[in-house]
């Protein structure tokens, strides 16, 4: 539920309670009011009416009665007790055909020698319209108040807010390894002015923290090397003296072949790194066509031994811009593992188009899990001595120059396709 | 032939100093950027393997050194690094090769013995071991005079095994120096056997006076017949 409509929920909610709550007592309020008032106003004309009869004080005078009020003779004991009294009644109106709810005031009073009772009344609102009235305001009250709150949402919530979504659409957008800060977002308000700097804390930690690990792997990856080359020269150099019994001999070129590997890896861990931390940064115009003739031609003895057939095909001629040596390591590899990844007679086809290059052979085996196989470390069952890395870097500089990379298996052929991104590698 | 070798790492100095006065030159060597100014600004070198990262300076720092004082020695820099820019650097700055760690004995042998013959050449290059004549620039290899067809492997391979005449060549060493950097699979033995067998038929075919000898298990060996 979005933050708007959680306010909305939130808001409307209470408001409601208050409401409920709040109506109640003003009704009691209001009739307290006209209460006060009708009494005020009854007491009023129980002055006017005994001033008037107090003028002329014969009884038949005094029982004329003209108006809201009633006068009848009263004994003079009774008459001395009776206090002024106001009271809810109803009487019958002949007019209206009804009982009319009415406030009436009971006193009495002394006329020359003799007492009288009077009732002096006022007619009421009736109870049930005030409730209906009151209770339509309120509805009427609530509409008004949810819809402003929406109003209010829409247009000052969302001005409010604008630098929490600019933030939150920066953070979803960055990318550690492109080692850029997050752009700035302006703000009046303390809560998102802490949000950018948490976010802009958090984001340089993690630059750092990735690139300390980039540069780790190189230097990693460099300090081995020296004693690599001791191993390696020191292991050949006892080799070479000959004097060793055959079964010494074998073991010790068993261990030259595991230095080997090693070095590989390292070689390929290190070569990976440098993609990475873009260290093949001078770029010219390169022909993707002669690069694919001189890969073909270095590997075409290998081709031959495993009687393997490449066939080449150019439908335009392809040049970018781009690193010489990664662009042919990116070929070679890609042949290099159709050729070695190839049945016996097997065959590999290269197709280069202006946007494209595709490099399909013969499989030995099933369709490779598409997911995993750029994977650092990912190894298709048989070649033990491979690295498990020909394919990330493959991959790594695909995204190094915004190429796409896509493994297809169909007709009993793995196919590669890197496709050119034309319009943007120019910016690297 | 007197070679130095400047290197800080001792292990590693012994066994290329080891395996270079088996090709009976005489061997120097510096452990320092100090030592090694010294040494190179009294004596002469007919070549000189740099490291570049050394205890109080710069490899290449003391190659210009050397080209301050127009002093022509052949140096091959060996560095830990693979990177393109030293690379650059230190051939701008007058090395003739560049060799990273870690290397075979076997590639170390034969990038010292190309410089060394280069320059004794100048340019004109001809490997000679018997009736075996080698022409690196035309590719063209002769057997008493007579051309032998080589294909480009096998080529590559013939001219390895001249530079290292008479050494143990591992199967590693041989696979690299084929197939060069940035393999990943291609090491594939059965691959070399194959190029071998080929060559070594070729080689008997012309009656050549040279023989690979497999050195079982462990690699190849290029002997007199």
């Amino acid at each position: 539920m979005k933050l708007q409509n959680q306010s909305i929920k939130y808001l409307s909610i209470s408001i409601f309670v208050i409401i409920s709550i709040w109506a109640p007592i003003f009704y009691y309020n209001i009739q307290d009011e006209i209460h006060d008032s009708l009494d005020a106003g009854l007491e009023n004309q129980k002055i006017q009416v005994i001033r008037q009869k107090l003028s002329d004080t014969s009884i038949t005078q005094i029982l004329q009665q003209q108006g809201n009020y009633y006068i009848q003779p009263l004994p003079k004991a009774e008459a001395l007790v009776i206090m002024d009294r106001f009271q809810d009644t109803s009487i019958y109106l002949p007019a209206n055909k009804e009982q009319a709810p009415m406030r009436m005031l009971s006193t009495a009073f002394q006329a020359g020698d003799n007492y009288y009772a009077l009732k002096v009344w006022s007619s009421v609102v009736e109870e049930d319209d005030l409730i209906t009235d009151l209770f339509w305001a309120m509805v009427w009250l609530y509409i008004v108040l949810i819809i402003s709150i929406i109003v209010i949402n829409n247009f000052a919530l969302r001005r409010l807010w604008r630098p929490f979504y600019q933030i939150l659409a920066h953070l979803k957008a960055y990318r550690v390894e492109k080692d850029q800060p997050l752009p700035a977002v302006r703000s009046k308000t303390d809560e998102f002015r802490e949000l950018q700097k948490a976010a802009d804390l958090l984001t340089e930690h993690a630059r750092a923290v990735f690139n300390s690990q980039k540069q780790f792997t190189e230097n990693a990856s460099h300090e081995l090397q020296t004693p690599l080359a001791v191993i390696t020269n020191k292991t050949e150099l006892l080799l070479e003296k000959g004097d060793l019994e055959q079964q010494t001999a074998v073991e010790l070129t068993q261990i030259l072949g595991i230095i080997h590997h090693l070095k590989q890896l390292n070689k390929s861990l290190l070569l990976l790194s440098k993609i990475e931390n873009k260290q093949f940064a001078e770029n010219k115009r390169v022909s993707i066509g002669q690069i694919c003739h001189e890969v073909l031609e270095n590997l075409e003895p290998y081709a031959t031994y495993k009687s393997v057939q490449i066939n080449f095909e150019q439908l335009s001629p392809v040049e970018l811009e781009i690193n010489q040596i990664l662009v042919h390591i990116l070929v070679s590899n890609l042949v290099k593992n159709a050729i070695f990844h190839n049945k016996e007679k097997g065959q590999i086809h290269v197709l280069l188009q202006e946007d494209k290059l595709e490099v399909s052979n013969t499989a030995t085996g099933e369709a490779l899990d598409g997911q995993a196989i750029f994977k650092r470390f990912y190894k298709g069952g048989s070649s033990q001595k491979s690295t498990g890395l020909g394919l990330s870097i493959i991959a790594a500089i695909c995204k190094r120059y915004g190429f796409k990379i896509q493994y297809q298996y169909s007709g009993q052929m793995h196919n590669f396709t890197v496709y050119f991104n034309t319009n943007s590698h120019n910016q690297h | 032939m007197k070679i130095l070798i400047v290197e800080d790492e001792p292990a590693l100095l012994q066994a290329v100093k080891t395996s270079l006065e088996k090709e009976a030159y005489k061997v120097e060597t510096a452990s320092d950027f100090d030592t090694a100014l010294e040494k190179i600004s009294i004596y002469e070198y007919d070549c000189i393997l740099l490291d570049i990262m050394l205890p109080g300076g710069s490899g290449l720092e003391l190659l210009g050194e050397l080209k301050e004082a127009e002093k022509t020695e052949n140096v091959i820099i060996i560095s830990a690094k693979d990177s393109i820019d030293d690379k650059i650097k230190g051939l701008e700055l007058g090395a003739d090769d560049y060799l990273t760690k870690p290397f075979h004995i076997a590639e170390l042998n034969a990038r010292v013995k190309a410089v060394l013959r280069r320059k004794k050449m100048d340019g004109k290059e001809s490997l000679d071991v018997n009736n075996v004549r080698l022409y690196l620039n035309d590719r063209q290899v002769f057997i008493d005079k007579i051309p032998l067809n080589l294909n480009r492997k096998e080529f590559d391979l013939l001219n390895y095994f001249l530079l290292n005449n008479g050494r143990l060549i591992t199967r590693e060493a041989l696979a690299e120096h084929v197939w060069g950097d940035n393999i990943d699979q291609a090491d594939n033995f059965d691959f070399i056997y194959y190029q071998i067998k080929n060559l070594r038929k070729k080689l008997q075919a012309a009656s050549a006076e040279i023989e690979i000898q497999a050195v079982y298990g462990v690699g190849y060996k290029l002997v007199d017949v």
